[in-house]
């Protein structure tokens, strides 16, 4: 069944809320402001009351998937589980209810948190100080790339251009560093799926600005030669730039920092398992190395004894990235999982992140084509070419074959270096059973594409809606409602 | 030990036995040795979640509420609890961006409610999923304007925008050749005299905020004609609630609306999260940064929702793509959706009326009985700036009674150190106000 | 695959028609495939100049998006706008269904272009 629109269930005069009367004089607004400035038009709002607000919001979160309804081996994406005591936290009136504005003196509670939140962040990552305003990872990636540009303008280096991406990178590596003023060079992969260090060396000219690598790589695996790559980006006069999609491989494991590189930028919303919500607010801090730390958006936040306090004196500083903190309902949930799992708890989330994505692998590998058969870290690529040729059957029916088993499908398609790729990850938070459940059921689709390839193109059957008709969406865009 | 991790003895070690290895450490192989972590990360250890309770408590205690007259961007508005309570359903807030059509129709349609709302608001034709803040939100639609009016390399913002959304557009286009340049103000207000005297056809668009930073209205007629003869877009900020009983930006003829939605179902939370809107014509649908969602149809012919015209973006353009963004605020739009669906249309004037009739309350109460001087003499919606000798320490004073009495604008603007903005919601009772002229009285001899 | 010989092309997989002064470009059959279903082609500016190699425009398929690149320079005379409502035409007919038209600026440009033998050699290298 289709569901009613909010606005289709509006009906004249029902309200949702109650606000108090009015208690000061109720003078004519054309009396207190130039006529000229009001509003004639009339938008159509829904009418409704708070019943119908709650049952159709019910109603459509019955139509969603979300990680509290099952596994979500969505690689890249580290859907770990969001625990409640954070969501708890994260609505304290102490919290909630402060304005951006207010003095230094009555947010020392947030400065605070602020301040031991980069300082753990800078630790987790090898790093020396950093920004939370980022309010997402692309946008941490661009902040990144800003505080490339700001380096080599203050060594009047300015020729520095070229901004190296392997072809498996995430696609907002290369948008981010094009919108910064950079132009991009692809890195190929070489036969083991890492960075070939061989025709790095070609491309580490003298308008080399730097490198953006992600380390492990979309494909799983840990750039083996990173300290190599480090020196030589490093010898040329270039800067090494970490996507930290996926730091949830390595924490207390190894750092970034010691790998080498110069500027990370965390997916709070990945790692540090903040509700995705659908598709933010998330947060994407930006950690930096001793060379670059001057460069850092303002305001910093730093502590003089007891009390902390917001340095906007900075010279050398990109400036402002986003009109106030950052997402801050983000950072105190991060912060309340940071302090939850503490550097031992972190460590072993890391260490079973790559337990079960290689427990999952071994299960899977001999029924579907594991592209490159080596150890993984905490997340593996499958191609389904060999099925899409032999069977009929792609990614994208394997994926819409998940859904009928109420499990969320892998990342399908990226990166694209791997054909009919699908990109899993388990994460740390799910138990042997559930792994066993997902092996069990990808196996019978497997049984399924032999024996009855048919019912996989159907798929899936028990959705709220079947697959959609995406050329009609784009060709006849219907981007909002009409009254009819 | 840990409660998120569920892995037992018994499970690792059969796990290990599948994999093939001895043990744990055996998976990290490929990491060199030499920067291999061989000490533990200098953080404390793990606690239990009370504590983590206790800690975070004791943090949020340490920041200070009060009776807030504090605007310039974020707002102490009435919240209904219904709101909250939707963004507690599970699988909204735990949902990843929906890809998969089929099981992510709540947050799909939730969006598409969103767009339309945001389009009845503002006027406009189309409207994204959300940007960040109203502040990034302003960089992304010069990004349009430059992407639609390529040969044209300067970009000119009005004095009275928000000093924030200027810092963040300086930074944004810093190492860009386009040349962000300022328009002359008069009385505090944008001077469409001095507009007329700079723009040209090399500029790609203005941008203007109204409400504006002081809290006056900009009266924008004549902007759009004299933009569009220029061949220029006319971007305008707006406070959204402004918009229920004020011009929206397309009765001003604006190509792009912009702005942040905090307003609207959202807690001034130090800041963030906000939601960024924009919205535009139809004729730059495709120039519009972020995602979109549309209707279409399923193979039964059932309504569906998509994310679509997704060949703009950066997972498919890479570095051709205009814009890096890859997500929105989507839990915090439908904050925003859940509250204008419901208070509806008299709801929302209802509070837009309520809080510019009681700012005009505070304004007249302070101007007349006090003897403070408005920065400019100035129409205004729910905020405005007087002068307030001895600023800094009036608002110390007032805090240290529990009101925060107003945003100094001596941290944006030097020259201007007692000027002070203070803005009303329908939130503060006639009580709260009146108690702030008395304590103000006390305060400023 | 159809490549008629009438045509130049490029490395890009335009295609050009040369009538008089003026240029007629499309995207070449082998380009329409690999795209996939088209549903929007942005149409430029009329009067824009533009240089040869220069990003004239762009179209899109549901998964993809190609920048359509000016094989010459000069000026941008026509446009197709038969493509706004109908971008399916160069699904079904990519020779028949120009995008832009150029008055050519240096006429000497269309020497470096490949003709119909060449691109076919270019395609089954590629």
């Amino acid at each position: 069944m289709s569901k009613k629109l909010i606005f289709e269930m509006s009906s004249v005069g029902r309200t949702g809320y109650r606000f108090p009367d009015l208690d000061v004089p109720d003078l004519p607004l054309k009396d207190q402001v130039n006529s000229s400035l009001l509003r004639e038009s009339i938008p159509v709002l829904p009418e409704v009351s708070e019943v119908d607000i709650i049952r159709h919001y019910n109603g459509l979160s019955k139509r969603n998937f979300g990680l509290d309804s099952g596994f979500y081996p969505l690689g890249s994406c580290t859907m770990k589980y969001n625990p409640k005591i954070n969501e708890d936290v994260g609505s304290l009136p102490g919290f909630t209810n402060i304005h951006p504005l207010q003095s230094e003196d009555s947010v020392q509670g947030f400065l605070e948190l602020i301040f031991e939140t980069t300082k753990s962040l800078s630790e987790i990552t090898g790093m020396k100080w950093g920004t939370l305003q980022p309010f997402a990872g692309a946008h941490g990636e661009f902040t990144g790339m800003k505080l490339f540009k700001a380096y080599f303008k203050k060594r009047d280096e300015l020729h520095r251009t070229k901004v190296l991406v392997p072809t498996s990178a995430h696609g907002t590596n290369p948008a981010s560093a094009t919108i910064a003023g950079f132009h991009i060079e692809e890195i190929q992969a070489d036969e083991r799926g890492l960075v070939s260090v061989e025709s790095l060396k070609n491309q580490l000219t003298d308008d080399v600005a730097g490198i953006m690598l992600t380390n492990p790589s979309t494909l799983g695996l840990f750039e083996k030669d990173i300290i190599e790559i480090a020196g030589l980006v490093h010898e040329a006069g270039g800067l090494l730039y970490y996507d930290g999609a996926n730091m949830n491989a390595i924490m207390g494991k190894v750092r970034p920092g010691d790998m080498g590189f110069d500027v990370i930028h965390l997916n709070l919303h990945k790692t540090f398992s903040t509700p995705h919500g659908g598709g933010g607010p998330g947060a994407g801090p930006v950690l930096v190395s001793e060379r670059l730390v001057d460069f850092l958006p303002v305001p910093d936040v730093k502590k003089d004894g007891e009390n902390y306090f917001l340095d906007y004196n900075k010279a050398d500083s990109i400036g402002r990235v986003s009109g106030f903190y950052g997402n801050m309902a983000v950072l105190v949930k991060a912060y309340a999982y940071i302090i939850t799992m503490g550097s031992d708890g972190l460590k072993k989330a890391s260490e079973y992140a790559v337990l079960n994505a290689n427990y999952l692998k071994e299960k899977l590998k001999g029924t579907f084509h594991l592209y490159y058969d080596t150890t993984c870290m905490h997340e593996f690529v499958l191609s389904a070419k060999k099925m899409k040729e032999e069977l009929g059957i792609s990614a994208l029916d394997i994926a819409k074959g998940l859904l009928d088993y109420g499990v969320h499908p892998p990342t399908i398609y990226f990166p694209s270096i791997v054909p009919e790729a699908m990109m899993i990850e388990p994460t740390e938070t799910e138990s042997k059973e559930t792994l066993d459940y997902f092996v069990k059921t990808m196996l019978e689709i497997y049984q399924k594409a032999k024996d009855n390839p048919e019912e996989l193109h159907e798929a899936p059957r028990n959705t709220p809606v079947r697959r959609v008709d995406e050329v009609m969406a784009v060709k006849q865009p219907i981007l909002k409602w009409h009254a009819e | 030990m840990f409660s998120y991790l569920p892995q037992t003895e018994t499970d690792i070690r059969e796990m290990l036995k599948v994999i093939g290895v001895n043990s744990i450490e055996d998976l990290f192989k490929d990491i060199p040795v030499e920067i291999l972590k061989k000490t533990p990360l200098d953080i404390p250890e793990g606690i239990s979640e009370y504590e983590v309770l206790k800690r975070l408590k004791g943090l949020s205690e340490k920041n200070r509420q009060g009776l807030s007259f504090m605007g310039c961007g974020s707002y102490d508005h009435l919240i209904p609890s219904v709101v909250n309570h939707v963004l507690q359903l599970p699988n909204f807030y735990t949902a990843y961006t929906p890809y998969q059509a089929e099981i992510s129709q709540g947050i799909l349609q939730s969006i598409f409610e969103f767009q339309t709302l945001v389009c009845e608001l503002t006027g406009m034709e189309v409207s994204n999923a959300s940007l960040y803040d109203g502040h990034t939100a302003a960089s992304e639609a010069i990004t349009m304007a430059l992407n639609t009016r390529k040969k044209a390399d300067r970009i000119l913002v009005s004095g009275t925008i928000h000093p924030n959304t200027r810092a963040v557009i300086e930074t944004f286009f810093s190492d860009n050749p386009v040349k962000i340049e300022e328009i002359e103000t008069k009385d505090c207000v944008t001077s469409l005299d001095a507009l007329r005297e700079t723009i040209d056809e090399s500029v790609a668009a203005v941008l203007v905020q109204t409400p504006n930073i002081y809290g006056w209205t900009e009266d924008l007629t004549g902007f759009a004609d004299l933009v569009h003869e220029n061949k220029a877009l006319l971007i305008i900020s707006s406070n959204p609630m402004s918009l229920g009983i004020l011009k929206s930006q397309a009765d001003w003829g604006a190509d792009i609306a912009i702005g942040g939605t905090q307003p609207f179902g959202l807690s001034t939370y130090f800041g963030g999260p906000s939601v960024g809107y924009i919205s535009t014509g139809t004729k730059l649908t495709r120039k519009m940064p972020g995602r979109i969602v549309g209707q279409t149809k399923d193979v039964d012919g059932k309504r569906a929702f998509v994310l679509t015209l997704q060949a703009r973006e950066q997972h498919i353009k890479r570095q051709r793509a205009t814009s890096n963004i890859c997500s929105n605020q989507a839990l915090a739009a439908m904050a925003s959706g859940v509250y204008l669906s419901t208070v509806g249309w008299n709801g929302l004037k209802t509070a837009a009326s309520q809080s510019f009739q009681k700012a005009h309350y505070l304004y007249k109460r302070l101007t007349e009985e006090l003897g403070l001087k408005p920065l400019a003499d100035q129409d205004f919606f729910n905020e405005f700036t007087l002068i307030i000798p001895e600023a800094d320490r009036v608002l110390t004073d007032m805090e240290s009674q529990g009101v925060f009495a107003g945003v100094g604008l001596g941290q944006f603007f030097p020259d201007q150190k007692n000027a002070v903005t203070i803005a009303v919601t329908e939130k503060r009772s006639r009580e709260e106000i009146d108690a702030y002229v008395d304590l103000m009285k006390g305060v400023l001899k | 695959m159809n490549i008629p010989g009438d045509l130049k092309y490029t490395e890009g997989h335009e295609w050009v028609r040369v009538e008089g002064n003026v240029a007629y470009v499309g995207i070449s059959d082998h380009a329409q495939h690999e795209l996939g279903d088209i549903v929007y082609v942005e149409l430029p500016e009329i009067d824009t100049e533009i240089d040869a190699k220069e990003e004239a425009t762009n179209i899109e398929s549901v998964k993809a998006a190609a920048p359509v690149y000016s094989p010459v320079s000069g000026k941008i005379v026509e446009v197709n706008e038969d493509l706004e409502d109908s971008s399916e035409l160069i699904n079904s007919d990519a020779y028949g269904s120009y995008i832009f038209a150029v008055e050519m600026s240096d006429k000497s440009e269309l020497d470096s272009l490949m003709d119909a033998d060449a691109y076919k050699e270019f395609l089954e290298k590629e």
